[in-house]
């Protein structure tokens, strides 16, 4: 069955859709969406390198992001403002992984499937990394789940409980960086931070609690990655891409129809 | 034993200090008010109980197995966090509908157990704050300003819910609080913060007391009126804290 290059794809599109749903939620309600950006985006220089030292592109991208997330947090409240600070530091290190790149003269390097996933292309042993990291970032999440939803509401709140407000933030920070690395075969650096957050948003229409949000958002994302697959076959596009704005569509969609239902209840 | 002792206490905040010498203890069942300037190191007191953050000096001692019930001034929510009052109430409590029913009905709140927390009012949420506090029985509860956002008679009746809440369990009430007038009449021990310990004792004698006079002096103006004082010494609003004034509290 895994023999089939339509069916690694799919298993591979919905395992990061599966592990980007709570995620995505905690980068929405923490408002991480240009963190994540920051992250996502060191992580092409992480590739640069892993391909200069002919290691594991998910182990080199993994480092980098680890690294972007910690200088971050470093930087974080000294001169500048958050957003100032990641802007800066997000493009910078998308250019330098860029020219990186541009160095390796002696390997033939396609970077359009690293800054835009070449999901098509997932062999087993992707499919088995993929996984893994899916596992680990679903089973952190299932774990620390209600502590960071208290943190998130109020920092105190969790300390007076008995918790670790900061270990938690880090373990929030290390599932980013694993979901981006496994990322970055099925949709590149330039649109994980979609996949995390175009779901979430669109789950929170029908979500009464947080959980049913990280759910549907999980069931959208999935969707979402299977009806893309489908359209970049038929249409010959490109397939992460497609599978983005898939999620988009449905978001636009389920938007309006949001929207119309409310103005139908109040008349 | 006390529930709470702190000896000493320094913390700075980058290379400011905003907290030294204070020296604090807290038995069961007391309820007790600090007051002070913006500024005054009222939060990072109650952050340095329960250790959010890190002291530069002293130390912090909690009785073993201390329950903690913290009500914040507010929470960072906005409406993208769906979070209906029932799983709110337990989020960190692992507790049936029933008894979250029940903490609800006994804060005069039993009829928004399935309302979103974004759409309840300022004084229905500050209510299921505090049914969420003491639901797991804390032994002491903490307020971080906690009536913001109320009008008087909001504020009146949470205090004295807060009132109740220590005759029925013995909780000891530890409170930041802006509402002098009414926080006075309730508390047993008022502590006048300004970096670090100013005065310190019955609402009546803090009420009476120079320093807190000097502080306060304008903001009660009419409620306290009849207390005549002289200043002993000046107390401005952001005073730094120099090795002299740090001898003259100790």
């Amino acid at each position: 069955m895994l023999d089939d290059f339509m069916t690694r794809a799919v298993l591979a599109g919905i395992g990061v859709a599966l592990a980007a749903a709570p995620l995505g939620c905690f980068v929405v309600w923490r408002r991480m969406a240009y963190f994540g950006e920051a992250t996502a985006h060191a992580a092409i220089l992480g590739v640069a390198i892993s391909l200069m030292l002919q290691i594991s592109v998910f182990a080199g991208a993994l480092m980098v992001a680890l690294l972007m997330a910690w200088i971050v947090t470093l930087l974080s409240g000294k001169n500048y403002a958050m957003d100032t600070l990641l802007g800066v530091l997000a493009h910078s290190s998308l250019a330098f992984g860029l020219v990186f790149v541009s160095f390796l003269s002696g390997i033939r390097i396609d970077l359009m499937a690293y800054l835009f996933g070449d999901i098509l292309a997932v062999s087993q042993n992707d499919l088995a990394i993929i996984w893994i990291g899916v596992i680990l970032v679903l089973l952190l999440m299932y774990w620390r789940w209600s502590p960071l939803l208290i943190s998130t509401l109020n920092e105190e709140m969790a300390y007076a409980n008995g918790l670790k407000p900061k270990r938690d933030k880090m373990i929030l920070t290390l599932s980013l960086a694993i979901t981006v690395a496994v990322a970055i075969k099925v949709v590149g650096v330039l649109l994980i931070v979609a996949m995390l957050i175009i779901p979430a948003a669109t789950a929170r229409i029908f979500a009464r609690t947080p959980e049913a949000m990280a759910i549907i958002a999980a069931i959208i994302g999935s969707l979402s990655a299977f009806c893309g697959l489908e359209a970049a076959y038929v249409f010959d596009t490109p397939a992460g891409p497609t599978i983005v704005c898939t999620a988009a569509v449905s978001f636009i969609i389920f938007n309006l129809m949001g929207y119309i239902y409310k103005k139908i209840n109040s008349i | 034993m006390n529930l709470i002792s702190i000896e000493n206490l320094c913390v700075n905040y980058g290379a400011k200090t905003v907290l030294h010498g204070v020296d604090l203890k807290v038995d069961a069942g007391e309820i007790i008010t600090i007051v002070g300037p913006n500024g005054s190191g009222k939060t990072s007191l109650l952050r340095a109980i329960i250790g959010a953050t890190p002291l530069k000096e002293g130390k912090v001692t909690l009785k073993t197995g201390l329950k903690i019930g913290y009500v914040p001034q507010r929470l960072n929510f906005d409406s993208s966090l769906p979070m209906t009052v029932e799983r709110f109430m337990n989020l960190s409590n692992n507790i049936s509908k029933k008894e979250c029913f029940n903490a609800l009905e006994k804060a005069g709140a039993p009829d928004i157990f399935r309302n979103q927390i974004s759409q309840l009012s300022g004084g229905q949420f500050q209510r299921v704050l505090l049914a969420r506090a003491i639901m797991n029985k804390p032994d002491i509860l903490l307020l971080d300003e906690a009536t913001q956002g109320l009008d008087q008679p909001g504020s009146a009746l949470f205090y004295k819910q807060i009132e109740e809440v220590r005759r029925d369990t013995n909780c000891a009430v530890l409170m930041i609080s802006h509402d002098l007038h009414v926080v006075m009449s309730a508390s047993d021990r008022v502590i006048c913060l300004n970096g670090h310990v100013c005065c310190s004792g019955t609402p009546a004698n803090v009420a009476s007391d120079p320093e807190y006079k000097a502080m306060f002096g304008a903001e009660t103006e009419g409620t306290l009126a009849l207390y005549q004082h002289h200043h002993d010494h000046d107390h401005d609003y952001d005073h730094d804290h120099t090795d002299k004034k740090v001898k003259h509290s100790a």
